[in-house]
């Protein structure tokens, strides 16, 4: 009786996430429809360009000691950040879930 | 050790290393100038050690946090590793630190922060080594300390859970980009109108761009307190006690 409580619950709040995530997956596509035609760089390249304007004689002092040799390695890199995150929260939920349900077990 | 031997030691490593190279969050590399680089850097480095015995004590009182503690660090791997395209038409990616700072405390995240800058500037060409500093105090440092607040703020008010977390990441988010913007216009001042026009300047191109990246990390850091809900109850639990750090 209880742990169907229990279960109605996360159905719930599982629910309710899908409803959040879609929500963060339309606030990144509706910007491309209200900003049709721009070039969605970065906004530090759109901050260098604005300091480039306000004090042109401006060097940086300093440059990136190593640079992705393309825009395609750079997004192999931050794949492999992001999977690197997920990759530990996943294990993490799963191990939470595991104790719960082994819990359950022995009750 | 006691809290005022920490910060003893924090001023006194951040008076050794005053001339160090430092970089911060999103400033490109070399795109400030040494001074501001320094000072940044110097101002940031005594919330990092405090985040080191803020995380050391976390997990020698309660070795079970680590997997949470690993949990919210990697949240703001995966958060800071998304670039989203925002209304401006240009993209940014959030920080994914309130996660953390709501659970283990704001200095704890300013460790973590400064790892994913570190990623990122080292492997990404991604902000920068000089401008550690001052990105590390923008994003690191203030953004987690304002999430802390206004998730507290919201819990004295008795506001519910989802709304002081919800609240407490879009807040931390976009004051870490305001802080961006304050940083550059002090070190970029424009010709005519100064500080304040160059302010105005750079928060269209950062906070502006934010407001959407900062409510869908508002969003997505309630949606991993609902999950954490269901399954570690225990932890949050413990949580409760720890969370109240000086």
């Amino acid at each position: 009786m209880e742990s169907s409580v229990v279960k109605n619950k996360n159905k719930k709040g599982l629910k309710a996430n899908i409803i959040l995530i879609l929500l963060v997956i339309l606030l990144a596509i509706i910007p491309l429809y209200i900003a049709k035609g721009s070039e969605f760089e970065g906004a530090d390249v759109v901050a260098q360009e604005a300091i480039r304007d306000i004090n042109p004689e401006y060097e940086p002092w300093f440059s990136p000691i190593f640079k992705p040799a393309s825009g395609e390695i750079e997004s192999l890199l931050f794949a492999v950040q992001a999977a690197l995150g997920a990759g530990i929260i996943g294990y993490g939920i799963g191990s939470y879930k595991s104790r719960k349900v082994n819990v359950g077990k022995n009750d | 050790m006691s809290k005022k031997m920490q910060v003893a030691v924090g001023l006194g490593l951040m008076f050794l290393f005053m001339p160090i190279k430092v970089s911060a969050m999103h400033i490109m590399e070399g795109f400030l100038q040494p001074g501001w680089c320094i000072a940044w850097g110097a101002i940031t480095i005594p919330f990092v050690l405090l985040g080191f015995f803020s995380i050391k004590k976390t997990i020698d009182e309660k070795p079970r946090l680590k997997i949470l503690l690993a949990m919210a660090g990697a949240f703001a791997f995966v958060l800071s590793a998304l670039k989203i395209p925002s209304v401006t038409g240009s993209c940014s990616h959030p920080t994914g630190l309130a996660f953390g700072a709501i659970l283990f405390g704001p200095t704890a995240m300013t460790v973590f922060g400064v790892i994913v800058l570190l990623f990122q500037s080292l492997l990404l060409a991604h902000g920068g080594l000089t401008t550690l500093g001052a990105n590390a105090f923008s994003m690191a440092v203030v953004g987690p300390f304002v999430a802390y607040g206004i998730y507290k703020l919201v819990q004295r008010l008795k506001g519910p859970r989802w709304l002081a977390i919800f609240l407490a990441a879009t807040l931390g988010d976009l004051t870490s980009y305001m802080v961006t913007s304050i940083q550059l216009s002090l070190a970029f001042p424009s010709e005519v109108g100064g500080v304040v026009a160059s302010l105005y300047r750079f928060m269209g191109i950062f906070a502006v761009t934010q407001i959407p990246l900062a409510i869908s990390e508002g969003i997505l850091t309630v949606v991993i307190f609902n999950v954490l809900a269901s399954y570690s109850k225990e932890e949050l639990k413990d949580l409760n006690l720890l969370t109240s750090e000086g």
